[in-house]
């Protein structure tokens, strides 16, 4: 895979992967905004998919008879690319979760399961409800103590009041690669070497740093890193929870039932080893497979030229809605990944979220999810365009217009 | 007019647009229509809290017939509120409590009113329904 020829980079090659992109709403061509909040799917995806309910499926890792073996083969495979594509040391160190969230409230379960009152957990102030809520209840189940980063004004966290609340106490630091609200790419290197110093460990929230640059565990030495596949132009309903062997040896099983056992007597039940241990029940197979497909997949293309086509659609949505009088954008950290939230003067985001809706547009608005940063900054939501490889400028040029009549019709 | 004519008539004016634009065009202008609810009624029980927009409703009993008021702070829902008031102000608790409000889907706002969409809109429905219920107690 690795030794694979990059293909050069051509976005209207690309679109062709993409089936969804070329459809129609309300008799206008669709244009897809929201790769926030989900990835539209490489055909290569869809057909991996549809061929294993064709003619593959099977359950895993119990068969003795060929379509079993098959299939267990190709879900283990799929852990290997994703092992590979994050660079992980061990394949065992990559569970298969439901997606980030399940991956968050595994480690606040199990991980959780470690520590005692009085203990601290550290979040920011930029995170997913995902990466909150698990958080508070883990608090109030085992007396720990919830410590918040602050976001700055421009979106950036405030690293000095993060260095301040670093303490012996501090547990698990818990904070977001990148912010979906505001596209912030936080220093995750950083903070994270920081954390380690003062003895805690860190989970990094991946959900919008997986698709959109290259992931090395091992360099970043994070202890938990979570992401959804479905982000990353692989399926719902299935997500990876990458932990460092030892702390995930350490922590006990999250649930029971099969595949996570080693051995069942009514007296004593001994668990599996890594990764079943975290994996009980049928797993979504053909979610862990598509997840390894839509992965290839990415690894295929020229991760530079993506990033360079991404970094423009940004820079130039930026620009062009810094011209529209009365726009405000939610969110100018100096390192940004291609998510532009924004607001209009005396508008309110859900009227223009429809109006775009209306002329073909996909864009997400309210608090995404992020209700606390919302508060931070004062207002109900945000208008959100964020773009994958796969939009083109052309695109932004039509949302532009389209953004403009909707201002004129609600001014 | 009875409420059934109420929503026919409805029907008939969107009938004239066949873009999505324009309809939603005359839905903004019905919203400056909207009766607005007095601002010193705008408490909390008075809130219907959407994941987004934000909507207020208050209700009357005079002479038998039911009055509302209203506000939202998303235009668009304000338009929608406004009709949703044309049909059932004035209407008898009995006839709003029991009413099917079929003029939604059949002028394409069906979406609006989906557990999904977040403003408020279905909660409302369910509040002028609530009042009429109230008031017949
Ligand atoms: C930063 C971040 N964290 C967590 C999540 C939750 O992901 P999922 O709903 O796939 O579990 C999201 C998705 O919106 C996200 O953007």
């Amino acid at each position: 895979m690795t030794t694979q020829e990059k293909i050069t980079f051509n976005v209207e090659e690309i679109r062709k992967q993409f089936p969804a992109l070329h459809r129609e709403v309300y008799g206008k061509p669709f244009i897809y905004f929201d790769n926030g909040a989900t990835s539209q799917k490489p055909q290569i995806v869809i057909d991996t998919i549809n061929r294993y309910y064709t003619s593959e499926n099977a359950n895993i890792h119990r068969g003795v008879h060929f379509l079993s073996q098959q299939a267990t083969d190709a879900y283990e495979e799929a852990r290997r690319i994703v092992q590979q594509f994050i660079h992980a040391k061990h394949e065992h160190e990559v569970i298969f979760t439901k997606g980030t969230t399940d991956g968050i409230n595994l480690v606040a379960t199990c991980f959780g399961e470690l520590l005692t009152a009085g203990d601290e957990i550290m979040i920011s102030g930029m995170e997913h409800h995902s990466n909150i809520v698990p958080w508070q209840m883990l608090c109030e189940r085992k007396k720990l103590t919830l410590k918040v980063i602050p976001v700055l004004d421009n979106g950036e966290l405030d690293l000095e009041a993060f260095q301040q609340l670093l303490s012996e106490k501090t547990k698990l630091v818990a904070v977001t690669h990148i912010s979906n609200t505001l596209g912030t790419i936080n220093p995750v290197k950083w903070m994270i070497d920081q954390a380690h110093a003062a003895g805690a460990k860190v989970l990094i929230d991946g959900a919008q740093s997986i698709q959109h640059m290259p992931i090395n565990v091992q360099e970043l030495d994070c202890d938990f890193y979570v992401f959804s596949s479905h982000k990353v132009f692989g399926p719902t309903g299935t997500g990876v929870l990458y932990g460092k062997e030892a702390i995930l040896n350490a922590m006990p099983p999250y649930q029971g039932g099969g595949d996570m056992i080693e051995k069942v007597t009514f007296e004593k039940t001994t668990y599996n080893e890594l990764p079943f241990k975290f994996e009980a029940g049928t797993p979504h197979i053909i979610g862990g497979i598509a997840t390894g497909t839509a992965l290839r997949y990415l690894s295929s293309l020229d991760q530079e030229a993506i990033h360079a086509h991404e970094t423009d659609l940004l820079n130039f949505a930026q620009e062009q809605l810094l011209k529209i009088e009365g726009v405000r954008i939610i969110g100018t950290a100096r390192e940004k990944t291609s998510v532009v939230s924004f607001v209009v003067d005396g508008i309110h985001p859900f009227d223009i979220g429809t109006l775009l809706d209306k002329q073909g547009i996909a864009v997400r608005t309210g608090h995404h999810c992020t209700q606390p940063l919302m508060d931070r900054f004062g207002i109900p939501g945000t208008v959100r365009a964020s773009f994958a490889f796969y939009n083109t400028k052309e695109e932004v040029e039509t949302f532009i217009q389209a953004l403009n009549r909707s201002i004129g019709m609600l001014r | 007019m009875t409420i059934e004519e109420k929503q026919q008539e409805i029907i008939d004016d969107f009938a004239i647009y066949d873009d999505w634009m324009d309809k939603y065009e005359y839905i903004i202008e019905l919203g400056k229509d909207l009766p607005l609810i007095d601002e010193s009624k705008k408490t909390n029980d008075r809130l219907i809290e959407g994941c987004q927009s934000r909507v207020w409703v208050a209700s009357e009993f005079n002479n038998g017939k039911m009055h509302f008021t209203a506000d939202s702070d998303a235009i668009i829902t304000k338009g929608i509120i406004a009709l949703l008031i044309r049909v059932l102000d004035g209407e008898s608790p009995e006839n709003i409590a029991k009413t099917d409000l079929y003029f939604i889907p059949a002028i394409g706002l069906q979406e609006h009113l989906s557990p999904t969409r977040a403003n408020g809109l279905l909660s409302m429905v369910k509040r002028l329904k609530i009042a009429a219920l109230e008031v017949l107690k």
